[in-house]
Order: structure tokens, then sequence, then C-alpha cells
């Protein structure tokens, strides 16, 4: 097991520091590893140049969440693993979103295919938008889902609605609501579904239940 | 209309004067089949499907039989696993755990036990250290035995499937009698272990360890130079080693790219360092190579069972801590402090200090992650899991890119889901 002490930080801190000034905020070590945080507007960049710089190389995207804390006044905070594969080395980097502006970051898709379902995910559990992601939908909870986002922390363990309308909502539904409307348009197969399925979805009504 | 006719070439247009369906010789279309060229098809697979290893839905683009698109729908299993965690004290985890990857449980609780310990600064006795190992790799020869014989099964080999769940029963009997539990064994708690082994125990592990690389030796007679399992895995589902570290691929699947990277080797958990064994890499990402690492993989797990039986020695399984292992119950009756100690952990659960961890181990998936928030309270404020077998899923649309119909059930066989984990 890693020792857990006061080791120093990773140097890819301190470069990062120097590349990027002030778009660096801070960083720190937990448990022996390193975090930098950084601002938000910048995450593109500095991801892309931890990745593609010589002496860095952090060519694996290991995972991508977020965390919301307890305390209502801490930011939210979107947290990017990377691993330097040849190194062995990791690096945790985050961005904090302040709860009463917009929850956007930019999407790292075009550095990690890795990225997009996790991207998704985090868009699906805590609401946060990332800009440039080619296809934002929902990942574990359906489409047409109108709760909320489960992992944010006003989010009541069971959920806000009833059990009931739970079970209403995931059984009642036409069918087309188990289908994305690209799903739809591929192989013309809007043109198989039954007229009043075709204007529902004209009139914008996929997968909403009244 | 055009499908209509399709329909009369593929069924019989009636019976023959003695009674038996009339035979319409293959190849000859009726009618309309320039029509339906050039036209895609949407196909619905799942979720209830056996191919699918789970509640998987797949929808998949069609021209003719080559696959165009392959989009797949998740979340019908999830029961949030980590949203639950904020609600319990970091013991009350170790259940859970189970139910997520539940083809290797005891390597879930493993993985979480270690990364709250590395939260707390704790370091575990030696034998909780072995014995965890032994967990560890028994898991990953079970989960490799359920991939082999249910992909097996997808391409058309039932046989080897029932000697895969044969040696796969001993370890099962093995796992009850340790912990009480087939799949849900709740094995470690944050310091220790629930329980050591029985007595004789490690004589049942050591049979099944000598009888293991026979029955290895007769699945792979049945493959290796099999020609139908060649012709189906061979240059199927391929992915290049760039792609698969751009995908974030880990375990069998990344290495059988041929990127040597295991957890256990490059960032060494347990002692593994300690241990001699190899890891198997491929050359071509295909099919092929996954199910040959992973039957390698399990040779060598074998390998390190064996040094971890003779490496283990008598002493305690839990550190000697008050903070996070329970007092004896002798003590905790007659003695004031071991008293409070036992009262505050059971009322109040184990608490680490103000910080983060996060702690990879490789499972029999991948690399299976474990993320604690703490903001020093006795409940996480986040628990992430890093599920292995969703990023590997992730890339079934590029590794299904112009494959046909069949092959989209054997290359989704190949990543070795778990519907658990991925939803969870």
């Amino acid at each position: 097991m890693t020792a857990v002490g006061p080791a120093a930080a990773s140097p890819s801190a301190a470069a990062l520091r120097a590349a990027f000034g002030r778009a660096v905020r801070r960083h720190e070590v937990t448990c022996g590893d390193t975090i930098v945080y950084v601002d938000p507007a910048r995450v593109h960049d500095v991801l892309a140049w931890l990745r593609d710089t010589p002496g860095q190389g952090y060519d694996y995207l290991v995972d991508l969440t977020a965390v919301e804390y307890r305390d209502v006044e801490r930011p939210l905070q979107v947290v990017w693993n990377l691993r330097a594969l040849a190194r062995a080395e990791d690096l945790r980097v985050k961005a904090e979103l302040a709860k009463d502006g917009p929850l956007e970051v930019p999407s790292c898709t075009d550095l990690w295919r890795g990225a997009d379902w996790l991207e998704r995910e985090v868009f699906d559990m805590f609401g946060v938008r990332f800009t440039g992601h080619p296809d934002l939908r929902r990942l574990l909870m359906w489409e047409s889902y109108t709760e909320g986002y489960p992992l944010r922390k006003d989010f009541p363990l069971r959920g806000h609605f009833s059990r009931a309308e739970q079970t209403r909502q995931a059984l009642g539904g036409p069918a087309e609501k188990h289908y994305s409307l690209e799903e739809l348009s591929i192989a013309e197969a809007m043109h198989y579904l039954p007229a009043d399925m075709r204007e529902r979805l004209a009139e914008g009504h996929h997968g909403e239940v009244e | 209309m055009s499908t209509r006719t399709v329909e009369f070439e593929l069924a019989t247009p009636g019976l023959d004067a003695a009674g038996r369906p009339v035979r319409v010789p293959l190849g000859v279309a009726v009618g309309g089949g320039e029509e339906l060229g050039g036209e895609h098809m949407l196909v619905n697979i799942g979720p209830q499907h056996p191919a699918t290893h789970g509640v998987l839905r797949l929808v998949v683009e069609l021209e003719g039989e080559t696959v165009k698109r392959v989009i797949p729908h998740i979340g019908y299993l999830h029961s949030g696993f980590e949203k639950l965690g904020e609600y319990r004290h970091y013991n009350q985890i170790v259940p859970l755990t189970d139910r997520t990857d539940y083809l290797s449980p005891m390597a879930n609780n493993v993985g979480f036990a270690l990364a709250a310990e590395k939260l707390m600064g704790i370091e575990v006795t030696e034998r909780c250290r072995v014995l965890r190992v032994i967990a560890c790799e028994m898991s990953r020869i079970i989960s490799h035995l359920v991939w082999l014989g249910t992909t097996g099964i997808d391409l058309g080999a039932f046989t080897p499937f029932l000697w895969a769940f044969n040696e796969r029963e001993k370890v099962y009997n093995l796992q009850e009698a340790w912990t009480g539990a087939r799949l849900t064994t709740s094995l470690t708690r944050v310091g220790g272990l629930m329980a050591d082994i029985p007595e004789g125990w490690d004589k049942g592990l050591a049979e099944f360890c000598g009888h293991l690389p026979r029955v290895l030796d007769e699945i792979e007679t049945m493959f290796s130079r099999n020609a139908i399992w060649i012709g189906r895995t061979q240059g199927v589902g391929a992915m290049s080693a760039a792609d698969a570290v751009n995908y974030s691929l880990s375990g069998p699947m990344l290495r059988a790219s041929g990127v040597a990277f295991d957890v256990r080797k490059d960032k060494p958990y347990l002692g593994y360092e300690e241990y001699d064994f190899d890891v198997p890499v491929g050359e071509y990402g295909d099919m092929y190579d996954r199910y040959a690492v992973r039957i390698e993989e399990m040779r060598q797990s074998n390998r390190i069972l064996q040094q971890a039986l003779a490496r283990l020695r008598p002493g305690p399984i839990n550190v000697d801590d008050p903070r996070v292992v329970l007092p004896p119950k002798s003590r905790a009756m007659s003695d004031m402090e071991s008293m409070i100690h036992h009262f505050k952990q059971v009322m109040e659960g184990v608490r680490p200090p103000v910080g983060e961890a996060y702690l990879a181990v490789e499972n029999p998936k991948g690399e299976l992650g474990t993320y604690l928030v703490s903001d020093g309270t006795a409940k996480p404020v986040r628990w992430r899991i890093r599920p292995p077998s969703l990023i590997n899923l992730a890339a079934l649309p590029k590794l299904c890119e112009g494959a046909l119909l069949s092959d989209v059930i054997a290359i989704n066989a190949s990543v070795d889901i778990v519907m658990g984990e991925i939803d969870r």
C-alpha cells in the first residue's frame, strides 16, 4: 500500500503552474496523491497540455467523475483522474463550479474517446453539462427521466416522486419512448411507425409522459 | 411489398402430393431483392436476451447483415449504489460491493477495503495481506471461468461451459466455507477481514490449485486449435494499442491489444511485487487474443495462489487499532475502555479524517478504482466506483464497426461485461 505521509507533490503541478499561471489555482497532496485545481474554462487546454507535452505524457484517462460536498456553500467539483502509463504515475485534476453559476465545463471527448460515457454519466447524475460533447444524453437513467440529478445532495435517497408515480412513469408512455429520435431516423424506421406515433414525434412529444 | 416476398422465400410455398413441405432452393430471389439493397434495418437486441449477458440493450443499424452502427442502452439494473453509500458507514458499504461485479465479489470487497485503509492510513497485517491476495486470485479464476463458459455458449460450444462451471463450483464451496456465503461474501472489513479461514481450508485450496491446470488444458484442447473457434474469433473485434489506451480500456481488454499495463505489476498493492508471476499480452487485440490472455491469466493466478499458500503464516488478521477493529468480545464485556470502543464503533462507525483517496486494484474485468471522499464523518461524501466493464463496454460501437450481426454477440461476449457493475 502507498505510504501515507507528507509526500511531495508531483512535479507536474509546478510545471502546470509555470505553463498556465493563474489558471492553475492551487494544488494539494492528500494520501500521497497530487490534486491540481484549475480554472473550469481552461480545463480542456490543461488536459491537452498534460497529454501532449513531452515529459508529462498523461495519455490515459483513468476516471472522470464529480463530487458534491454536504456543505451547500462548497462548489461542485468535476474530477479527472489521469495516468501516464509509461511511468504508472497518476495526477488528479479538479475544476470547481459554483452552484449558482452555470454547471458547465469543456468536454474532453476529442482527447480521449473513453470520456464519452463518463461525461454522460456525470451529466446524468450531477447535471454538469460538457460543452462540445457530441451526444450528451443521460446514461444510466432513461432519457425522459424528469426527477432531477440523483447524485446531487438535494436529491432525496428515495427520489422526488412516490413509488406509484415512478411505476406509472416507467410503465406508461408511448412505444417510441424507448428509442431516441436518432435511432428512429436510422434506416427510415420512422416510415414503419403507426401514423399516430409519427404525429406525436413530429409535434416533439418524444418520450414524454403526461 | 418487398418484405413479404422475402418471407415467402424463406418459408415453404406448401405441401407436395406426399404431404412433405416443398423445398425452395436457397439463394434464389423470388423478387424485390434489389429494393432491399441500400435500405438500412434497425434491430433491437435485449434488454431481456440471453446473449447480452444481463440486461444490456443494443440497437443495431444493419445494412444487409453488416453492422453500420451499434447504440448500447444501459441502466436497466441501476440501483444507485453510489448514492446508497453516502448514507452508510464504511463497513456497511462492503455488502454493496458484493453486488456490483457479482462474478468476483471477494475482489470488490478487497478493493473497497484497501481504499478506505488508504484514506485512514492503515497498514493491514501480513496474514491479512496474503489472505486478501488469495481472495483476489480466486475471484479472477472464477470470473474468467464464467467468461470462458458463456462466451463458448455464445459461439455454439456447450461442453467447455460445463467443465468451467464444475471448477467454479469448487471455488464457491471454498468461499462458502470461509465466509458462509457463496456469492455475497462481504469478506473484508476496514483494517482486516470478517473471519480467518477455517482449519484445513488451505488443503482444499491446494487441491483445487493442483487440479485446475488439467482442466485448463482440456478446455484449451477444445478451443485453441478448433477451426470454428479460430474462424469466429481471429481478426474479429480487433482494437489497436493506441485505440485501447484512448478508449481507457483496462484489464485483459487492454493487454490483449498489446499494452502491458497491470495494476498488480505497475502500481502494486497487497505486496504483489513479492510474488512471481507473468502478465500475458496479446498481439492483435482481437477476440482470440482476449481468450488467450484470459486463459494464461488463470494459470498465472494459480501460480500466485500456490505461492500465497506457501507464505501463509499464523498471525492476527486484523490490525491492532481500536479506531477501526472491534475489541474481542471477552474484553468488551470486562474492560471499560474496550466497551467504549465497541460502543462507539457499532453506534458511530469508522471515522476517517478529512481527505480523499483513489485506489485501483486489478479486478478480473479490469481496473476497479474506488474513489472515496471524506468530510471527517462516518459516512463518505462520495463513494465512486470506477467500473471497468462500463468503460470497456463503451468501446463496443467501435469494436463492432463493419462486423456481421452474429459477430456483435461474439464481440460483446469478449468484452466480459457484468451489468451489476455497469449499472451499479
